[in-house]
């Protein structure tokens, strides 16, 4: 049988838009690997050398420690705040309900920089414009939209009788939290913090206002660095970066894959 | 029901002497939420051992009793008793009830065994002991040796057990069953229900069941407490509801009925197309004599004789149904409003009048209950 003029059509609107949406990746990558000291494409010979000086290069090395820093603190903190919030706006009905959840969802609608900006002169102003509390603090206003999303969306596969029958067979509050909700939500928190770390560790805009020298994430170095240089290190450095992220979603998929099976079972 | 000699003999809180104290008392409870109020004034004891339905339509009140009796809600006004100490102000962890909810909410992360024991867990029983009592629990229910399974890996009826067993394993001051079978297909449904019945006599706890199908509950309870809009209209033995419903929401909600209009001549009887009939005394007080009332009779007082017999109204059949052991008849007559439903019983019955056919209705000569006209 013969595949309809159609389908041939689709499957080629799809292998564009995925070639599209790969082609920036793939540029960088390869120019990564270039000899020549400039960022072009295509290469005309092959070194790892740029690889090396992105590993080695000083401000990348304290740029990713900061942003490691930065995201771990900001994940955790987010994803503390997220759950609370997303719980409560789960199973409680209070008034102003709809009111707190606009303004939490907020960030999405105001640009990084007028986050970062609007920190930034409320930091001077207060005396912390060049801790890593402010980086941290702007980095959780623009991260926890999206995971009180995450985290009310397990939520939400979460029976409210699990906690009724744990509680009527003797368990207070805080003990339904630790046996029942927190171990059934674990999917759901871990991948709204990985969703965190993430969003956190590639944040660039607001973090250019909020970042000192001593502070700068890695990100705000690589703009640096870029403002002075144009050899391959920066596509070296990409590539590492696309490398890690992908090789934590992947795992980070496989963990939810079994999350998903978890919660099919429980709304049964 | 225990033997009553065994119970402790003292004056309760209402000042009856001598009551013994019911495994559960609702005094006066009402719940609103919002504007709506889901319970007015509730009052409802629940003897020991006894199996008590609270049955009615969704949105009844029958579920906001359950969740008061469990504390997960709290009441507006009242008072609610466990064996006879008041748990109004309990929290929920702390009122010693057993729940089975109708999707069972068995914990997905932990094995039968832990499911069961959790309850022994939360109150710091010691390991060998959870382990013999989970086991006795599973023994119970029937499924001993399932102890290392995951829920997901059981069917619905299993799980049914096993959430049975982890609310039976606590030794609960009362069981409360939310409409623990209607996810069950209609053959396991009438084999647990007969299971759930042996083993809550054999251990004599004291249960409330909600439910909304009125063959569950007259097969199951040892009282039935009908409810309609927040309300309980009638608390009595399956037998007495049926037999003499108190009002015309729990004639027809419970068993099936066929409404006649009929004329009141005296308390406890009615006249229908000339016919004299006994009615059952109490709903007509507060009509007159010669007043228009209702003659609500049951598919089985009724029965079919051939046109024109003496004592007969005339009828015609519109459908019939056969049901194996009995036969439907749905027939027209003028006296009510609806088609009247009749039921033959024996397997010939079908054969006996062809559809269309004009035949005479045999209606009830005592027993039946006739009511004001309502809504």
């Amino acid at each position: 049988m013969k595949t309809p003029l159609l389908t041939w059509l689709l499957r080629l609107v799809v292998m564009c838009v995925v070639g599209f949406l790969l082609l920036p990746a793939v540029v960088v990558f390869i120019a990564g690997f270039n000899d020549r000291a400039i960022l072009s494409f295509p290469p005309q010979s092959f070194s790892l050398r740029w690889f090396e000086r992105a590993l080695t290069y000083p401000d990348f090395r304290h740029g990713l420690r900061n942003a490691l820093i930065v995201m771990v603190w900001t994940s955790t903190i987010s994803i503390v705040v997220g759950a609370a919030f997303a719980y409560a706006l789960n199973r409680y009905e209070f008034r102003l309900k709809h009111t707190l959840e606009a303004i939490l969802m907020s960030p999405l609608m105001i640009p990084h920089f007028t986050i970062g900006l609007g920190l930034l002169m409320l930091g001077t102003q207060m005396g912390f414009a060049r801790t890593f509390g402010i980086v941290v603090f702007s980095h959780i206003v623009i991260v926890l939209p999206f995971v009180i999303r995450s985290v009310y969306i397990s939520m939400q596969n979460l029976d409210p009788r699990l906690e009724k029958a744990a509680t009527s067979l003797g368990a207070p509050p805080w003990r339904v939290l630790v046996t029942i909700v927190l171990p059934l939500l674990a999917p759901g928190l871990f991948s709204g913090w990985l969703f965190a770390a993430i969003l956190s560790f590639n944040e660039f805009t607001g973090s250019l206002f909020v970042t000192s020298q001593a502070t700068q994430t890695l990100p705000v170095a690589m703009y640096n660095y870029v403002r002075e240089y144009a050899d391959p290190t920066l596509a070296a450095l990409s590539t590492i970066y696309i490398v890690i992220t992908a090789t934590l979603l992947t795992i980070a998929n496989l963990y939810l894959g079994l999350g998903k099976v978890l919660n099919v079972e429980q709304s049964r | 029901m225990n033997s009553l000699a065994d119970l402790p003999r003292t004056t309760d809180i209402a000042g009856q002497p001598n009551a013994a104290k019911p495994a559960v008392r609702i005094d006066g409870v009402s719940k609103a939420f919002g504007d709506v109020t889901a319970l007015h004034e509730a009052w409802l004891a629940v003897g020991r051992g006894e199996f008590l339905t609270l049955l009615g339509p969704s949105g009844c009140g029958k579920t906001t009793i359950l969740n008061l009796i469990a504390g997960f809600l709290e009441a507006d006004s009242g008072e609610i008793f466990l064996d006879g100490a008041p748990i109004t102000n309990d929290p929920a962890h702390k009122r010693q009830i057993g729940i089975v909810f109708q999707n069972y909410a068995l914990f997905p992360h932990m094995t039968v065994e832990k499911n069961v024991g959790y309850g022994l867990r939360m109150r710091g029983v010691d390991k060998t002991e959870i382990a013999r009592r989970v086991g006795e629990a599973l023994e119970l229910v029937k499924l001993p040796g399932y102890g290392g399974r995951r829920p997901r890996e059981l069917s619905g009826g299993q799980q049914q057990r096993i959430a049975l067993a982890r609310a039976l394993v606590i030794r609960p001051k009362v069981l409360l069953l939310d409409e623990p079978f209607s996810a069950l297909d209609k053959n396991l449904r009438s084999a647990m229900q007969v299971e759930l019945k042996e083993i809550q006599r054999s251990l004599g706890v004291s249960t409330v069941f909600v439910t909304h199908d009125q063959s569950e509950a007259l097969s199951m309870s040892d009282r039935i407490a009908v409810m309609s809009a927040g309300r309980i209209r009638q608390i009595a033995a399956p037998g007495e509801i049926y037999r003499a419903p108190a009002d015309r929401f729990v004639a027809s909600f419970v068993g099936d009925t066929n409404i006649f209009q009929a004329t009141r001549v005296s308390p406890t009887s009615v006249i229908v197309g000339g016919f004299l009939i006994d009615v059952m005394p109490g709903p007509l007080e507060g009509t007159i004599d010669g007043q228009e009332v209702e003659l609500f009779a049951r598919p089985e007082e009724l029965s079919l004789t051939s046109a024109g017999a003496p004592g007969t109204l005339p009828a015609e059949v519109v459908t019939k149904v056969y049901q194996g052991g009995y036969s439907d008849f749905y027939v027209t007559t003028p006296l009510a409003a609806e088609r009247v439903l009749v039921r033959i019983h024996g397997p010939a019955a079908l054969e006996l009048w062809p559809e269309g056919a004009k035949i005479g209705l045999v209606l009830p000569k005592t027993g039946a209950n006739a009511f004001p006209p309502g809504e």
